[in-house]
C-alpha cells in the first residue's frame, strides 16, 4: 500500500516530462493515488506528456486568470472523481523580458502584476476553486522558492514567491477549521521550462554546487516530488502553514 | 530508419502539431525562420519525435537543431542507440 492510497489528487502545471510536477503525478501514482492533471495553453503537448505516466490521468484545461475555468473546475474534476484529497498548486509567470533578469527597477506594475496574479493570487483562486470537492478535508501543497532573500534575476518572481509564501499562511488560517492543511515546497533549482525561462539560471546552479550539505542535481526533480507527495499524503497531519525545504541545505547554510 | 522515413515522419509530426503542410517540410528550412514554429511548439515536436522515433531530444540540445535536417541527422545519428 503507497501513502497515497485511495487519495484523489488534482495536479496543475504539467508541461514538460521535466515539470516538477510531472515527477509529482508520477510518485503520487506509484503511491497509489488516483490523479486528475490540468494543463494551460498548449494542452495537446501535456496530453502527449499525460501518456508517459504509469497510469492514465485526465486532461482538464485552466487557465488560473479565468473566472469560467475556475468557476467550473470543480464540475469539470468531478466528472473524472467524486471528491479531492488533495491539490497540487505548480502555477506561476512573470514576463522573462519585463519581470526577470536583472531589470527589476524598470518593472512596469502591469507585468508585476501579471506576475503576482498567475504565481501567487493563484494558490488562493486555485484553493477555492476546488473546495466544493474537499468536504472531507484535504492537502494543498504550492510548490515555492525560497522567498527570504533576493536571488540573482529572479527579480518580480521573487516578489511573487514572497506573495505565495504569505498567501499560504492566510490560506491555512482560514482553512484549517475545514481540516484543510495549505503547505509550500520550497525546492532547490531544477531545470525544467519554467527555469529555462530565468535569465541567468546557471547563477542558482553555481550556489547550490557550492553550498548544499546534501548536494543537489538540477536535473533530478524526484527529492521535491517525493517531499510534495509526503505533505499530500497523511503522514503531516498537524502541519500547516509550513515551508519545507527541499534544497539540500542551502537554506540553513551561510556561506 | 532511412533519412526519408525520418523526414517524412518528422514532416507528420509537424504538420499535426504546427499546422504547416507536410509537403513544405523540406530538410534545409529552418523551424524558426522559414516555418515560424515557436519554442513550444519545437518542444511538444520533440515529444511527439520521441514517441515515433524512439529518440531522446533533451531540451539542451534542441535549441542547436535549427534546420530539419539537423533534426533528422540527430534522429538518425542516435537511432541506434536509444530505440
Amino acid at each position: 500500500m503507497g501513502i497515497l492510497a485511495g487519495k484523489r489528487i488534482l495536479v496543475t502545471g504539467v508541461l514538460t516530462d521535466a515539470s516538477i510536477a510531472f515527477h509529482v503525478a508520477r510518485v503520487a501514482q506509484q503511491e497509489g493515488a488516483t490523479v486528475v492533471l490540468t494543463g494551460f495553453g498548449r494542452l495537446s503537448l501535456v496530453e502527449r506528456i499525460a501518456k508517459r505516466l504509469p497510469a492514465p490521468a485526465p486532461v482538464l484545461e485552466l487557465d488560473a486568470t479565468s473566472e469560467d475555468h475556475l468557476g467550473s473546475l470543480a464540475r469539470r474534476v468531478s466528472a473524472h472523481v467524486d471528491g479531492l484529497d488533495g491539490v497540487l498548486h505548480a502555477i506561476a509567470y512573470a514576463d522573462p523580458e519585463q519581470a526577470l533578469g536583472g531589470r527589476f527597477l524598470r518593472t512596469r506594475w502591469p507585468d508585476v502584476a501579471t506576475a503576482l496574479q498567475v504565481s501567487a493570487y493563484s494558490l488562493k483562486a486555485v484553493t477555492v476553486a476546488a473546495l466544493p470537492l474537499m468536504d472531507a478535508g484535504g492537502s494543498v501543497v504550492g510548490l515555492d522558492f525560497d522567498a527570504s532573500v533576493a536571488w540573482p534575476g529572479y527579480d518580480w518572481m521573487g516578489v511573487a514567491k514572497a506573495g505565495l509564501e504569505s498567501c499560504a499562511r492566510y490560506l491555512a488560517r482560514d482553512l484549517g477549521t475545514s481540516g484543510i492543511r495549505v503547505n509550500l515546497v520550497a525546492a532547490g533549482p531544477l531545470r525544467t521550462m519554467a527555469a529555462r525561462s530565468i535569465p541567468g539560471f546557471e547563477k542558482f546552479e553555481d550556489v547550490w554546487g557550492r553550498r548544499a550539505p546534501l548536494g543537489w542535481s538540477i536535473t533530478d526533480p524526484e527529492p521535491a516530488a517525493r517531499a510534495c507527495v509526503a505533505l499530500l499524503s497523511d503522514w503531516f497531519p498537524a502541519t500547516t502553514g509550513e515551508i519545507v525545504h527541499v534544497d539540500g541545505g542551502v537554506h540553513a547554510v551561510g556561506a | 530508419m532511412t533519412d526519408q522515413e525520418i523526414l517524412a515522419g518528422l514532416a507528420e509530426i509537424i504538420e499535426e502539431i504546427a499546422g504547416v503542410p507536410a509537403d513544405e517540410v523540406t530538410p534545409s528550412k529552418s523551424f524558426v525562420d522559414d516555418l515560424d514554429i515557436d519554442s513550444l511548439s519545437m518542444v511538444e515536436i520533440a515529444v511527439a519525435a520521441q514517441d515515433k522515433f524512439g529518440v531522446e531530444i533533451p531540451d539542451d540540445q534542441l535549441k542547436d537543431l535549427t534546420t530539419v535536417q539537423d533534426v533528422v541527422n540527430y534522429v538518425a545519428k542516435n537511432a541506434g542507440s536509444t530505440a
